[in-house]
């Protein structure tokens, strides 16, 4: 504060001395420290910062003191009602703070109540399996063609090499359509839409074929008159064995991760000269010594079965429309219905038939 | 194809110390896949022993029964101290004093499992078991104890290994190509390759013939029997058993030995793979005559059946008519009978599609069947025949006839041509001729090199191996399939997923995001699911594509709807206490065309044309893919939240819309005429582009009633492919106005028929361009509203691209729109 001043009137601006005013400020700012709600806070800006409060009425006091007196009396009014008001603003703040976080928490609710109002749906894995397989094979170049599932017989069978007297088609356990005579058949396998591509398509083809197919075995844990399989055919010029090897690995690799792996063993089958059946590294004990021996996925075996292949048999070529010559090819199936059960650890094939919502609940939309 | 080890280490010099689960991985890897290893008498354990019956004292008890308390001498060994001969009590009555006998000594243990010690019985304390084969696990003598041949063995050896009890029996799985591997001279041919020791062919022995023949034989029919040998057996003695070994053997194939003529023909079968018939010569009559059937004629097969013969079936017959089914099964009339003395022995070469074509017509399969229809060496007859005849009499005495009847000759063998590299080429490994060559040959063909070619003949008991990639094969399996590489080939740039193919995906995805669960049912269904559905008696969808062979009388077809297996999915989850369930499918149907016509069969020497080709489809029913959904229960539950809603028809229909909105397709909804399933008055018949694809609401009550769902279930069924079909490329374009839009609310009352989508439409019509859409947002009935009456709130929205629409605009749209309303459906105006 400035020191005395010889020119003022001691009577007239007694309410503007140092403590007087220093008196009013502390009043004010315990006022504003007191106030607990904005209300309250709302009242104390009127009692101690309005034009009828003390430091308010000081404030207009100031034009009549003397103008030696009116510069410093300005300066130490000014300075109290700016410190009243910067508490003001700052308790406002806080308590504006505070009611929102009361108001918050008021508005609190449980949020573990149940919030399942819309049910949810799924899709069947049989359904999104051919989709995974399709994808991974239209990413290749791939393309993945259909046929019906009641087919004729010569493309199910005399097409690809499975002659009236062929000893394997006693063996297909075929649904045959009335009369037998139609010459009709359920699909025992995809196949026939490899001879209908073969059919309507000039090489180079790249296709899988996934669908439902039929034999008649009765229905048990194991066993389904109805299945699924998906097939690939590939014909081009200088295809090998060691291609339709490298399209197993990747397909392997793609399906159950990195270091997959399969491998051939000796088969038969009609469409197919040289034949293999394939089997799968275990994808659970990836045949390694520590586990394979307990593993109950491949019985120890270190490796599962997965599905039969071979180079296309020229005779196949030849009922189909493509030139030995000049081409070759490749094919292999696999059935989807036994990846699921392996792969989920089902025992019972039936689940994936009897339409039970819970069956099918737990693999949401895609897998 | 079962084969014992130790039967295969006759004709291969197997390694000594070669495991039989090696044995099996090396034959897998040579095609001849394991599906399990066998190891018959495991069970047996501890000391069982051949023993002398010394005495058999018959002690008459009083049960009625007599037992024998016998005295045998098991040898030093095993006798009882002081080499004491050990008391044993047996009930069995076909032994005495003096036979050889096998006897399980207290500590061992027979199959069961059953343990023998020595036990106090009938007064006596039996120190062991006289054994039968039934207690050993092997056939049984008829009489019951097995009495060894005099000479046949020594008192006190190890009986397991006298008897053969104790063996590992392979159960090979053996491929339709390699019907040589359904001998064990086959089989032992392999396992020397692949072990690169010694065979020893079972078929190389001497066949002595005079000329003079053995038993006259007409072949009628060349093409169906190339070959055809006879050799007869003089004198044999029927009364004489099958040995111990060979019976052994046979059980170990799965055979039951019958009596000794009979086993070795089967003997002789499963050893060298030549199926071969004996027949009682006296019983024959006339020269032996093959030939096709002929209608009319019967013959009574060794399994008892009378069978009509077709001219497919190639017969052999004798003057008296068919004795036998050629290549399958021999007739009753001359079988080898326990009186035989005399046997003509038949061993020929049949073709193999005659032999399967009858196999099949008849329904009866047969040992010999499945090989001749594989495929059987047809140089192996006269070689069988020899050897069956070398056993019986070796075995049970008489005379070989000093010639054979020899009719006919063993097809030359064909020549295969192959380039050299087409092993390298075709299997991706780097084959070597001289590596291809040698494969070859060690499977038994003769190679020829020249000029980057190789000239193969096959052995004759390979008839598979006709086409160069069955020599590939041949080859590879030599060189092992294991030296695959993996090579990952380039496919061309591709289309990707048609259309079809991500509207399908789609589908699925907008009703499992719809809430709905997709289901796979089986596509079979009969009259009973049609009774169901309430179908009529005249519906088109009871005319179902039938099966000849279906797996129940209750479905014997192909369903024309998916409802059949979507409502017992339902079913089935409503009985396993869900409440709540909302399932879909999609799925064919099968759809049996107006005029049945039979699909064409074909050569396959070449491709069918195009005209040819689309005969196939012409001649398939009709094979839509569906999408079918049900539901029950709450669409929402009910919760703390509130109520919950109750599934209603307008959740069936809101699903297929969704749909049809995703696919960009218009779809119309309408009151119509609606047939059975579906409650009348609360479906709706779905079209697009003017045509009926399916229905969606409620089922009707007495459909959920006998399907055993809750009332009020709901249900679409729309034929998906035609929906997809009319799917746009393009989606709709997007057009939309900046200006402020008016908002006018109407109510109009209608009669309770008309459909509010029709007032909906005329309002839309009415009120133009400007109308920018029209929404019912409160159906009323009640006080206000006349007695069969509704009234019906629109919310209209207007809106100009151009400018703000002034009050009056607004108003003259509505107004328009009211009255167009009125003019197409009576609509009133409420005040
Ligand atoms: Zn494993």
């Amino acid at each position: 504060m400035s020191g005395p001043n010889s020119d003022y009137d001691p009577v007239e601006v007694s309410p503007l001395h140092a403590e007087e005013v220093a008196a009013m400020r502390d009043a004010a700012l315990a006022a504003i420290a007191a106030a607990d709600t904005l209300e309250t806070l709302k009242q104390v800006r009127l009692d101690h910062a309005g034009d009828r409060s003390p430091l308010g009425l000081a404030n207009r006091e100031i034009g009549a003191l003397p103008p030696q007196a009116r510069k410093d009396a300005g300066m130490r009014v000014g300075q109290a009602r700016k410190a009243v008001s910067e508490a003001i603003a700052e308790r406002t703040a806080a308590l504006e703070v505070e009611a929102e976080a009361r108001m918050l928490a008021d508005e609190t609710v449980d949020v573990t109540l149940p919030t399942d109002r819309t049910p949810a749906g799924a899709r069947h894995p049989l359904t999104t399996i051919q989709e995974k397989v399709a994808d991974i094979f239209v990413a290749m170049g791939w393309e993945v063609a259909e046929g019906p599932e009641v087919e004729a017989e010569w493309l199910n069978f005399d097409a690809l090499n499975l002659g009236p007297d062929h000893p394997a088609r006693t063996m297909q356990d075929t649904f045959w359509v009335t009369p037998e005579k139609a010459a009709m058949v359920l699909r025992t396998h995809t196949s026939p839409v490899q001879a209908r591509t073969m059919l309507t398509r000039k090489p180079p083809i790249y296709v899988i074929a996934p669908g439902r197919v039929f034999r008649t075995d009765e229905l048990d844990a194991t066993h389904s008159p109805v299945f699924h399989q998906v097939e690939g055919l590939a014909i081009d010029e200088g295809l090998s064995m060691a291609h339709l090897k490298g399209t197993l690995d990747h397909f392997a690799q793609a399906i159950y991760g990195e270091g997959m792996t399969t491998r051939f063993r000796p088969s038969y089958f009609p469409f197919t000269e040289p034949s293999a059946e394939m089997d799968l590294l275990c994808y659970v004990c990836h045949n390694d010594p520590a586990e394979v021996a307990d593993c109950r996925t491949c019985r120890g075996e270190g490796w599962v079965e997965w599905g039969g292949c071979g180079v296309v048999n020229p005779r196949v070529l030849v009922a189909n429309g493509v030139d030995p010559e000049r081409y070759s090819g490749f094919a292999f199936g696999i059935g989807l219905d036994r990846t699921i059960t392996g792969r989920y650890d089902i025992a019972d094939l039936r689940d994936l038939f009897d339409g039970d919502i819970r069956f099918t609940e737990p693999f949401g939309v895609e897998i | 194809m079962r084969v014992p080890v130790s039967w295969l280490r006759d004709y291969v010099d197997l390694p000594a110390d070669l495991t039989t689960a090696a044995l099996a991985d090396r034959l897998t890897m040579l095609d001849l896949k394991l599906e399990e290893i066998v190891s018959a008498g495991a069970e047996l354990s501890g000391p069982i022993v051949v023993g002398r019956v010394l005495s058999a004292e018959p002690e008459p008890q009083k049960n009625g029964k007599t037992i024998n308390w016998c005295s045998v001498d098991v040898g030093p060994v095993h006798n009882a101290e002081g080499n004491e001969p050990r008391g044993i009590v047996c009930g069995a009555h076909n032994f005495g004093a003096g036979d050889l006998v096998v006897v399980a000594l207290p500590g061992s243990v027979l199959p069961g499992p059953f343990a023998i010690s020595a036990r106090k019985t009938y007064g006596h304390v039996s120190d062991g078991m006289i054994c039968s084969g039934a207690e050993l696990g092997t056939a049984g003598d008829p009489d019951g104890i097995i009495v060894l041949p005099e000479g046949s063995a020594e008192v006190g050896a190890d009986a397991v290994a006298l008897l053969g009890l104790r063996d590992e029996v392979l159960d090979l799985e053996v491929n339709p190509d390699r019907a040589y591997a359904l001998s064990m001279r086959g089989v032992a041919r392999d396992a020397a390759i692949g072990y690169d020791v010694a065979f020893h062919d079972p078929a190389a022995i001497d066949v002595p013939d005079d000329g003079s023949g053995a038993y006259p034989v007409v072949v009628d029919d060349a093409l169906a029997c190339p070959v055809f040998v006879t050799r007869t057996v003089t004198g044999f003695d029927p009364t004489r058993q099958t040995p111990r070994w060979m019976s052994r053997r046979l059980e170990l194939m799965g055979m039951r030995p019958i009596s000794l003529a009979v086993d070795v023909t089967n003997y002789v079968m499963l050893e060298l793979g030549q199926p071969i018939h004996g027949y009682d010569r006296d019983a024959l009559q006339g020269p032996i005559t093959v030939r096709r059937g002929r209608a009319g004629e019967k013959v009574t097969t060794l399994d008892d059946v009378v069978r009509d013969v077709t001219p497919d079936d190639l017969l052999i017959t004798d003057e008296s008519g068919p004795i036998g089914l050629a290549g399958v099964m021999g007739g009753q009339t001359t079988e080898l009978a326990a009186t035989t003395t005399n046997i003509v022995i038949e061993a020929a070469h049949f073709d193999a599609p005659t032999i399967a074509r009858t196999a099949r017509l008849q329904k009866l399969t047969s040992e010999a069947s499945r090989r001749f229809e594989r495929g059987v060496d047809p140089q192996l007859p006269p070689y069988a025949a020899q050897r069956v005849a070398d056993l019986l009499v070796a075995l049970g005495g008489g005379e070989i006839s000093a010639g054979l009847t020899l009719v006919g000759a063993a097809p030359a063998l064909p020549q295969v041509s192959l380039a050299a590299d087409l092993p390298a080429r075709i299997s991706g490994v780097a084959i070597a001729a001289d590596t291809a060559a040698l494969a070859l040959r060690l499977n038994g063909c003769t190679v020829e090199q020249a000029d980057g070619t190789l000239h193969v003949v096959p052995p004759s008991w390979r008839p598979d191996l006709t086409d160069p990639y069955d020599m590939v094969e041949e080859v590879l399996r030599h060189v092992g399939y294991d030296q695959v590489p993996s090579v990952l080939p380039h496919a061309p740039a591709g289309r990707g997923l048609t259309t079809q193919q991500r509207l399908r995906r789609r589908v699925g995805l907008v009703m499992a995001g719809a809430g709905y669960v997709e289901v796979k049912t089986f596509p079979f269904a009969g009259p009973a699911d049609f009774d169901r559905l309430h179908l009529p008696d005249d519906d088109v969808r009871r005319d179902q594509v039938l099966l000849e062979n279906p797996l129940s009388a209750e479905e014997p077809g192909l369903t024309t709807t998916l409802l059949t297996g979507a409502l017992k999915a339902l079913a089935l989850n409503v009985g396993r206490g869900h409440d709540d369930v909302a399932i879909f499918e999609t799925g064919r149907v099968f759809l049996p065309k107006d005029e049945a016509s039979d699909a064409p069969i074909y050569g396959v020497d070449r491709a069918p044309s195009d005209d040819e080709f689309a005969a196939f489809d012409e001649a398939l029913p009709e094979q839509p893919l569906h999408l079918v959904l049900t539901a029950t229960g709450h669409r929402e539950p009910a919760g703390w939240w509130g109520q919950g809603r109750r599934v209603q028809w307008g959740d069936a229909v809101d699903a297929v819309r969704r749909v049809a909105d995703a696919v960009h397709v218009p779809l119309e909804v309408r009151a119509g005429s609606i047939p059975a399933p579906w409650h009348p008055g609360r479906t709706a018949e779905l079209l697009v582009a003017g045509e009926t694809v399916g229905f969606a609401g409620e089922l009707h009550p007495r459909v959920c009633r006998d399907y055993g769902v809750p009332a009020r279930t709901v249900a679409t069924e729309i034929d998906l492919d035609r929906l997809l079909a009319a799917a746009p490329d393009l989606g709709r374009r997007p057009s939309f106005s900046a200006y402020p839009v008016a908002k006018e609310d109407v109510s109009l009352v209608v009669a309770n028929r008309v459909a509010s989508q029709d007032v909906a439409d005329a309002l839309a019509e009415g009120g133009g361009d400007l109308l920018e859409s029209v929404r019912l947002f409160d159906v009323y009935t009640g006080e206000q509203v006349p007695e069969g009456h509704k009234s019906l709130a629109f919310a209209l929205r207007m809106r100009a691209h151009d400018r703000t629409l002034t009050e009056a605009e607004a108003t003259a749209v509505r107004d328009a729109a009211v009255a167009r309303a009125a003019e197409v459906t009576g609509a009133v105006q409420r005040a």
